[in-house]
């Protein structure tokens, strides 16, 4: 391990003298270091990566911050580098990988994730967005939502439906949508906060070239299951030093304004801050986990872990703001450029933990997983197996 | 692997009163079981199955031998438990709080009657803290079992009262004769011991060591919530005793065995946990009502899958704790510790209490071992310091003052 670091760490000091961050342009900057395997590590060569673990990433990046190199703005590109490059990687085909995974990791085109209907949230098996084929391309009708970047977005990671005569799990297909076309449009989807993180994506007649299909005809299910694996890990199991989350702001108050304390109210930060410390521990138990290539179960705990959490106590925060906890910062219509849980004002944070458990799967969800898939307790008995033309909708 | 040492910590973060709480921990603690560690739990768990089946774990509470001194002396002496803190120049094993956690865990599962926690890990880290090796080479081997007589609720701190009173040597003494008289209630792990380390409150505080099978001392057992630990009484009368440490080493020895003991019982609490969620689990799985396995119904699943959550949690908050232990005593052990027994001990009550309630009927039969979970649960709750107790200490270690006094 420590002689692949010192490899890493030689190679970037070469790439750095190759390649000058304070002269070299930002976009050939980055691409350079895509094709020198410096992007990440744990990819496999030629696609920006040397197939090393990937618990060495964080020595390249360290390197190339402290050289103040310019970064391809992952918080730009969540749902890409997140869970569109481990799906490409994982079913692409190898024309796709070598033609999608670098744009994506430079930032050049951000993705976005087509997955939830009106009528399909939990039970997402159950999407009715149809994709019909002719020949070498498809034709897509349907409508998505809660589409985080899908304004912003160059491609979107799209589940449909390709055979309504087979129970639903098996007739879904997985594309990659060209969103910058006609039978593409994206509106603002406005939320409690008063923002709009998401949109709805409104999909009529759009066209998608078969070489644009992600694994085989009927196979969307497996490769949708991927995505949302990698999505509950960035959701919750992203690496955060003491304090780093919602407690943040909660106990910095809490020291600020000693005018607040309450015996009860101290009971509660005491309780916050223990179980936001051992969340903060247990993440790091689980990234060694995977470091350690034992990647276990936990990764849904930690993300209903995390929701409940930023719930209660942002809650707290809000108490704890007495009458300035009736305030809120500004209710205007916007548009952020990526989800903010930690940030604005109590209130907001209040308001924007309560889709903590709700997005990326609902707890009642995961719960569901935890206890069939890691319990091995007895499915729900099913009334929905049927093919899915017949089902009640 | 490195002895254990008392005192230092290397590269402790600065992280005291008065210091903000977000000061990072200044190393990486290792989260995972190590191969020597997962091999000595298959050792500890084969030799509980075999040796400590819950039957035969309820029968024992109803005899007159609550502690099973063949396993504790196959446990300490066979697989070299007892020994595992000591280190390898005074015949110990030279681990560490890491696997000393591990066998609590296995421990805890089984509820077995031994007293490795009040001997192995608590009257151990004393006698390490005071630099003695006397008594430590006779632990190690198991030949001798000792205890730390502090009441089992006592919670980590330096100078814990006590009304032993203490005769210095008299002219015609032995040089390190000082004579016990007192009464001190509430013991755990102290039913089987050879030899009482009793801290005595006066002037300096100290720490003598006494023989049970001296004149003058006495032992009655205590009718226990927790039976498979079976608390006592310890009547010293003019007990002969040797001083093994006084002053501020005394003190910081029972601070350290005291944070040792928490830290422990809190993997103690995670084994709990886990065995009452994995019964519970394949009980759900068989049980029938209404014609299918009462584990499809989702009122259960979701209540065992945020128990599971509970455990992942606990596991966590637990081996950060044995890892900073086996670093050594400073101010993010104390955390750690402190954490750990916070979580451990809500996790550990949840579970059995899920175990009783998801058992039905069966549960809350004598003749079922939930109750021995719940017992020991709840007692290992409030033992070396409650949950509440170890979170209000926080306040301090992570600079969340409370309330002005008045």
């Amino acid at each position: 391990m420590l002689d692949e670091a010192d490899t890493l760490r030689s190679q970037v000091a070469a790439f750095l003298a190759a390649h000058d961050p304070a002269t070299t342009e930002r976009l050939e900057f980055l691409r350079a270091r895509f094709d020198a395997g410096l992007a990440w590590v744990h990819y496999p060569a030629g696609l920006g990566g040397q197939g090393l673990p990937r618990s060495l990433q964080p020595v390249v990046d360290r390197e190339f911050a402290a050289a103040e190199a310019p970064t391809n703005h992952p918080e730009r590109n969540g749902i890409g580098l997140g869970m569109a490059a481990p799906t490409i990687l994982a079913h692409g085909t190898p024309e796709q990988k070598e033609r999608w995974l670098r744009p994506l990791w430079t930032g050049e085109e951000i993705w976005c994730q087509l997955f939830s209907e009106p009528g399909a949230g939990s039970d997402l098996a159950g999407l009715a967005t149809r994709a019909v084929r002719d020949g070498d391309t498809w034709t897509a009708n349907g409508q998505k939502v809660w589409t985080s970047s899908a304004h912003m977005a160059r491609r979107g990671l799209l589940v449909a439906r390709t055979d309504p005569d087979v129970p639903k799990h098996q007739g879904l297909t997985y594309f990659a949508l060209d969103m910058k076309q006609p039978g593409v449009e994206v509106r603002p989807l406005r939320q409690i906060t008063g923002e709009a993180e998401f949109n709805e994506v409104f999909i009529t007649d759009a066209k998608i070239a078969d070489a644009d299909r992600i694994g085989e005809v009927g196979q969307g299910w497996t490769v949708s299951m991927s995505t949302l694996m990698n999505e509950r890990v960035s959701i919750g199991g992203g690496a955060m030093p003491r304090e780093g989350g919602m407690i943040a702001s909660a106990a910095r108050t809490w020291r600020e304004h000693p005018e607040v304390r309450t015996p009860g109210l101290h009971d509660r930060i005491l309780r916050l801050w223990a179980d936001a410390e051992v969340a903060r521990i247990a993440g790091s138990r689980l990234r060694q986990q995977l470091a350690a290539g034992e990647p276990g179960p936990e990764g849904s705990a930690a993300k209903l872990v995390f929701a409940r959490l930023n719930q209660e106590i942002s809650e707290f925060e809000v108490e704890l703001a007495g009458g300035d906890g009736l305030l809120y910062d500004d209710w205007t219509m916007r548009r952020p450029q990526g989800a903010n849980f930690f940030g604005r004002n109590p209130g907001f944070r209040f308001l924007r933990a309560k889709g903590n458990s709700i997005e990326g799967g609902t707890s009642e969800i995961l719960r569901n997983v935890v206890a069939e898939r890691v319990l091995g307790l007895p499915k729900e008995a099913r009334v929905d197996t049927g093919p899915w033309k017949d089902l009640p909708r | 692997m490195s002895e254990t040492t008392v005192g230092t910590q290397a590269g402790s973060a600065p992280l005291g009163p008065g210091v903000s709480g977000q000061a990072q921990p200044a190393r990486t603690a290792n989260l995972l079981y190590t191969e020597t560690e997962t091999e000595l739990r298959a050792a500890v768990r084969g030799l509980l199955a075999d040796k400590a089946p819950w039957r035969d774990v309820l029968a024992r509470t109803e005899t007159g031998q609550t502690y099973d001194g063949g396993l504790w002396h196959t446990l300490a002496a066979e697989v070299g438990c007892a020994g595992l803190l000591i280190p390898e120049t005074l015949g110990g094993a030279g681990a560490s709080y890491r696997e000393a956690a591990v066998v609590a865990e296995e421990l805890g599962r089984a509820v077995a009657q031994v007293p490795f926690l009040g001997s192995a890990v608590i009257a151990t880290t004393a006698l390490l803290a005071a630099g003695d090796t006397e008594l430590l080479p006779q632990l190690a081997s198991g030949a001798l079992t000792a205890s730390l007589t502090l009441p089992f609720a006592v919670g980590p701190r330096t100078r814990p009262e006590t009304s032993v009173r203490l005769d210095a040597p008299q002219r015609g003494d032995g040089p390190g004769d000082y004579r016990l008289t007192g009464t001190i209630t509430g013991l755990a792990d102290a039913l089987p011991a050879d030899v009482l380390l009793v801290p005595v409150d006066s002037v300096p505080y100290g720490i003598y060591a006494a023989r049970v099978s001296d004149p003058g001392v006495g032992k009655r057992p205590l009718v226990s919530l927790d039976m498979t630990r079976q608390l006592c009484e310890v009547r010293l009368e003019q007990v002969a005793a040797r001083r093994i440490a006084a002053g501020p080493t005394a003190e910081q020895a029972i601070a350290a065995a005291l944070l040792a003991g928490a830290g422990v019982v809190a993997s103690e609490q995670l084994g709990v946990a886990e065995q009452c969620l994995d019964t519970t689990v394949a009980y759900v799985k068989e049980r029938r009502q209404f014609a299918r396995p009462v584990g499809g119904f989702q009122a259960i699943k979701h209540r065992l899958a945020d128990l599971w959550v509970s455990v992942t949690q606990a596991r966590a908050a637990a081996r950060y704790a044995a890892d900073w232990l086996a670093a050594g005593f400073g101010p993010e052990t104390t955390l750690a510790v402190a954490l750990a027994k916070a979580v451990c001990s809500d996790t550990a009550l949840k579970a059995a209490q899920e175990m009783i309630q998801l058992h039905g009927g069966i549960g809350f039969t004598w003749e079922h071992p939930a109750h021995l979970y719940l017992k020991r649960a709840k007692a290992d709750s409030i033992a070396l310091g409650t949950a509440d107790a170890h979170r209000a200490s926080l306040d301090v270690l992570a600079n969340l003052p409370g309330p002005a006094a008045g």
